[in-house]
């Protein structure tokens, strides 16, 4: 049908006049679907490719490490009850010695099954072949460490293995269900530069780690709906003789458990950013509705009176709240395709899946779509009910003019000596505080979505600062292919360049509360330790108490103790022995949530002479490449973790990752300031235009009369600061505990710039918006502003 | 006695719109308000009244010919000179009184007297509009004659050489109508202050020192009017 209805003809005018209110709802609205898309599409994606991926590659359930642990084992651990498959290997920390590279590289090595029939976390092969089960130096290698050193098959490298420098081939390039997310220990982000993983035939692992008829590392997949507990339980008894460091369920397998986190952060983003940007936009289509219809009161009463029925006047001006509704879903889907494109990409670059479809799901489409609809219309429907009821005699007679009272606002008028400009504001404000009340709001969530995205930087510059100022002092941490007496930080203090050298020991621990407990590290510490130390819960460092656990205070909680309390501790790794050890000190710590005990206490609890595994070091810079050469060179070290280089990457990863987020979340929260401000002011002078008018024929000049309108929104502008800041730091509490894992402990922490700023940008994305509508008032002619008498 | 003029027009010609569309509101209309003096502007509707009274209150600018006020030539004054303008010389009284509704009726003529360079006290300036009580009162809580009086109240009250009033009765019943008359005339008699005013209402002509009949844009017909009668005796 070519001709439109009178009324749709009239819908049309309607919208082309308020396009520029129309659009900056939209636009609010646009984020919410924009971000729903974002969010429940990737999460949708991720969690559909990773779960097909651990199907297909058949990714274990259990996993768990020992020192050595004899072959025939293995036919035991597959009976147990609720075991449906077992992959037994050997895997090990290996020093790489990189072309190109002068400091010394980590790898970790995993062997395939002797007769190549691999059973569980299957690596899919991207190029070349496995490696031939007879040799013995071909490897797979993982596809990140291979396209960081651009290495193919045919390639080869060297490794120190068993105190030999071995020249490895690449066979082949593989991924790996195990290693979606690739991490070194000790690292926060991927380095796929220093860290990479390869395969290689079970031969040849075993004679590398000495491990002849025996496995040290082994994985279980279990039947349908089994119970991971007692398994776990059992395994734990079995390698127990063995050198068990405790099984554990894939909540514990680092590569699941950054990206179980990372999907749990875009489900917290989905539950939390659209409903701020589905109401904001509700409440402003209610606002400029009940606008439109204040102003068309006499036509609806005309209407009526010609006989329209009350259903089709509201679906009339339902319909222009479901075209804002439409333009904004538009928007969204628009923008939500093109982040989540770059999402992806960025997703890409951290975690590895044989393939990635960016396209959001057909889900994530419908259900922004319907619910961004429906929240607008739903806020017009209020606008539109009162109107509409009214009879046409009512509603065709002009509506009556504003009651005010003289209440407290005139007191404090009289007090203050307050002009009669200001003086109308006051009463505005006072008069329509419903509408005072959606822009005070508006601009505080806009400030708290700020202060809770620039917060951000604030936790980080905290956790670099605990991390590397306060905490990890050293360059480096060697890890020791096993432990060894004191002497060997003696020998260390020879290694070229090395200032200072402080021994640390980590054994495996599973620490009990009644039904709650944790595998963790727990770390041995010297009582002078000057480069790794300890911070209490305020980041200030703090001496190993004596005796007793120190607990950092997210695992604290989990196992629900407190300083005084006392855990079980059971000692794995070949100690076997569980003791009863009380809390002495809860820690802040932002990495990580190793357990700390003072050494001689340890030490005397295991009546164990003092050893080390692990060696920090102070180094001086001038003599790293010889250290390093030292370092490929020595059989001793197993392992390097370079605390400089972990420094630079993070300061890397907050430049880029952080700047982008942060940037993405200013814009969110200036369009909310701007639509909701934008918004406000338009309708102030559609309803006081005329009154504005009269002020200029009195001769009161534009800046005079622009005070009014301009004044009115930045008092409530100025107001909703402080709640925004409020609000905001709420919403960095929520975002903190939200985002806080076991992995980092993100710190909650609120600077006065982060306020400032928060307040700042709101403040002149509010004063831009309003400044833009006032030049209207430039345009409005001062006859015919006068002769429209509403 | 030589009378001097408050606002001399030149030839102004005012058209509205272009081409075949365009509505000429005023032709060439040279006329002078002199001071101290009551006129009266009468005409058919669309003859041009409102016109030319936003044109003398610069509230709009002719598209041709020049106003003077006084010495000053206003059609050559920038906008910021024409806001100093009115605020400083001219009043205004409409039809629909135009009142802040926020405001209280002495708060409406404080609008004015916080502007002005020499007003009265806004509660002088309510009495002389005959609206002694009832100051604290908002717009809606006013009859309409009662609103008129504030805005008269509001017109008067920074003592501008010029008043100019677009059928201040135009809304009022007979009887309220003549208490607005008798502020203006009362103002007019008392502080001198030269007085325009348009109705529709032609028995009001009696009120008035001159009479100027516009018609279709043109000045028609000037006359001077010897016997004055109070605006209590005019047939309405
Ligand atoms: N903004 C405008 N655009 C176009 N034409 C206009 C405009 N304002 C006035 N006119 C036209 O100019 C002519 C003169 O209008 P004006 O308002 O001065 O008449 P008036 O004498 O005051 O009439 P009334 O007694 O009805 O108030 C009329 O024909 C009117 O239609
Ligand atoms: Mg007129």
């Amino acid at each position: 049908m070519l001709t439109l209805r009178a009324l749709d003809r009239k819908l049309w005018r309607d919208m082309r006049r308020i396009w520029a209110q129309s659009l900056a709802i939209a636009m609010v609205l646009a984020c919410g679907v924009a971000v729903l898309i974002l969010s429940f599409g990737t999460l949708q994606n991720l969690t559909e490719t990773r779960d097909a991926y651990y199907e297909r590659n058949r990714f274990a359930d259990i996993f768990a490490g020992a020192t050595r642990v004899p072959d025939p084992i293995v036919r035991e651990i597959a009976r147990l009850p609720g075991v449906a498959q077992v992959e037994p290997r050997i895997a090990d920390y290996v020093v790489l010695d990189m072309p190109g590279m002068v400091e010394p590289g980590m790898g970790r090595v995993i062997s395939l099954p002797p007769d190549g029939a691999l059973v569980l976390n299957i690596p899919l092969l991207r190029t070349g072949r496995l490696p031939d089960p007879l040799s013995a130096d071909e490897v797979a290698v993982a596809q990140p460490f291979a396209e960081a050193h651009g290495l193919r098959p045919g390639d080869s490298f060297r490794a120190v293995m068993n105190g030999q420098m071995r020249e490895l081939q690449v066979a082949g390039i593989v991924l790996s269900p195990e290693y979606i997310y690739t991490i070194g220990p000790a690292s926060l982000f991927p380095d796929n530069r220093r860290f990479g993983v390869f395969w290689m035939s079970h031969t040849a692992a075993a004679a590398a780690f000495d491990l002849d008829g025996a496995f040290n590392d082994i994985s279980l997949r279990l039947t349908p709906g089994a119970d991971a507990a007692p398994v776990i339980a059992a395994l734990d008894d079995m390698l127990d003789p063995y050198g068990g460091t405790g099984a554990h369920d894939r909540d514990r397998q680092m590569s699941h458990n950054f990206l179980k986190h990372e999907l749990e952060q875009l489900e917290a983003l989905a539950w939390i950013m659209p409903p701020i940007f589905f109401v904001v936009s509700a409440f402003l289509v209610n606002m400029v509705m009940g606008r439109l219809i204040a102003l068309e009161r006499q036509q609806i009463g005309l209407m009526k009176a010609v006989g329209y029925r009350t259903r089709e006047i509201s679906a009339h001006y339902l319909k222009m709240a479901a075209v804002i509704g439409v333009l904004g879903v538009l928007i969204g889907w628009a923008a939500g395709i093109w982040i989540s494109d770059g999402m992806t990409e960025l997703y890409a670059e951290f975690f590895h899946f044989p393939y990635l479809v960016s396209a959001p799901s057909t889900a994530a489409f419908a259900i922004s779509g319907v619910l961004a609809v429906a929240t607008v219309v739903v806020g017009a429907m209020r606008a539109v009910r009162g109107t509409v009821r009214l009879r046409p005699a009512v509603a065709m007679s002009p509506p009556e003019p504003p009651k005010f009272s003289r209440g407290l606002v005139d007191h404090l008028g009289t007090w203050l000596r307050l002009r009669q400009t200001t003086m109308m504001i006051l009463r505005s404000i006072t008069r329509w505080p419903g509408r005072a009340a959606v822009t005070f709001l508006g601009v505080a969530t806009s400030v708290a979505v700020l202060v809770g995205s620039f917060f951000f930087f604030d936790a980080f510059d905290v956790m670099m600062d605990e991390m590397f100022t306060q905490s990890n002092r050293q360059q480096m941490t060697l890890n020791l292919t096993r432990e060894q007496t004191l002497a060997a930080v003696e020998d260390a203090t020879n290694l070229p360049g090395v200032l200072r050298v402080e021994g640390g020991y980590a054994v495996q621990v599973r620490l009990i509360n009644g039904p709650r407990e944790s595998l963790q590290s727990l770390q041995a510490r010297p009582d002078d330790a000057e480069l790794v130390r300890l911070l209490d819960r305020d980041s200030r460092p703090v001496p190993v108490s004596p005796s007793g656990l120190i607990l950092p205070e997210l695992l604290a909680d989990d196992l629900g103790v407190q300083a005084g309390d006392v855990l079980a501790v059971e000692f794995l790794g070949g100690h076997r022995e569980t003791h009863a050890v009380p809390v002495a000190q809860v820690a802040r710590q932002s990495l990580g949530e190793a357990a700390y005990m003072r050494d001689t206490a340890l030490f005397e609890l295991l009546r164990v002479a003092p050893r080390v595994n692990q060696l920090n070091l102070l180094v001086d810079e001038a003599a790293l490449p010889a250290l390093y050469a030292q370092i490929k060179a020595t059989p001793a070290i197993s392992g390097v973790a370079l605390w400089s280089e972990v420094r630079v990457q993070y300061q890397e990863m907050v430049d880029e990752t952080l700047f982008t987020m942060i940037f993405i979340y200013t814009m969110l929260g200036v369009l909310i300031a701007v639509g909701v401000v934008y918004n406000a002011a338009r309708i102030q002078l559609s309803e006081r235009a005329h009154e504005l008018a009269s002020l200029r024929v009195l001769g009161f000049s534009r800046g005079e009369v622009s005070y009014v309108l301009v004044g009115e929104i930045m008092l409530l502008t100025l107001a909703g600061l402080p709640l925004g800041w409020l609000a905001g730091y709420g919403f960095a509490a929520m975002t903190s505990a939200g985002l806080s894992s076991e992995i980092v402990n993100i710190p909650l922490v609120v600077s006065k710039q982060t306020y400032a700023w928060a307040a700042l940008v709101v403040f002149v994305s509010a004063l831009g918006s309003v400044l833009l509508v006032r030049r209207r008032l430039d345009r409005v002619e001062l006859v015919s502003a006068l002769k429209q008498k509403e | 006695m030589e009378r001097k003029a408050v606002f001399r027009t030149e030839g102004i010609t005012k058209v509205y719109g272009t081409g075949p569309a365009a509505v000429h509101a005023l032709r060439g209309v040279d006329l002078a308000l002199y001071e101290g003096e009551m006129v009266v502007m009468l005409g058919a509707s669309g003859s041009g009244k409102s016109t030319l009274l936003n044109i003398l209150g610069a509230l709009d600018t002719p598209t041709d010919g020049r106003v003077f006020f006084r010495d000053r030539e206003l059609t050559r004054l920038s906008d910021a000179a024409l806001t100093a303008f009115r605020r400083d010389h001219v009043g205004f009284v409409f039809q629909f009184y135009n009142l802040v509704p926020s405001l209280t009726a002495r708060e409406n003529v404080a609008l004015v007297t916080e502007i002005a360079r020499n007003p009265m006290r806004p509660e002088e300036a309510l009495e002389r509009a005959g609206l002694p009580d009832r100051m604290d009162h908002f717009p809606a809580e006013l009859s309409g004659g009662e609103q008129q009086r504030v805005a008269i109240a509001r017109a008067i009250a920074k003592r501008p050489e010029v008043l100019l009033c677009d059928e201040p009765t135009g809304a009022l019943d007979s009887k309220t109508g003549v208490k607005v008359l008798e502020a203006l005339v009362s103002i007019n008699d008392e502080l001198g202050t030269a007085t325009a005013l348009i109705t529709h209402n032609v028995g009001i002509r009696k009120i008035a020192h001159r009479v100027i009949v516009l018609a279709d844009g043109q000045v028609a017909e000037v006359t001077e009017n010897d016997a004055r009668v109070p605006p209590a005796d005019v047939s309405w």
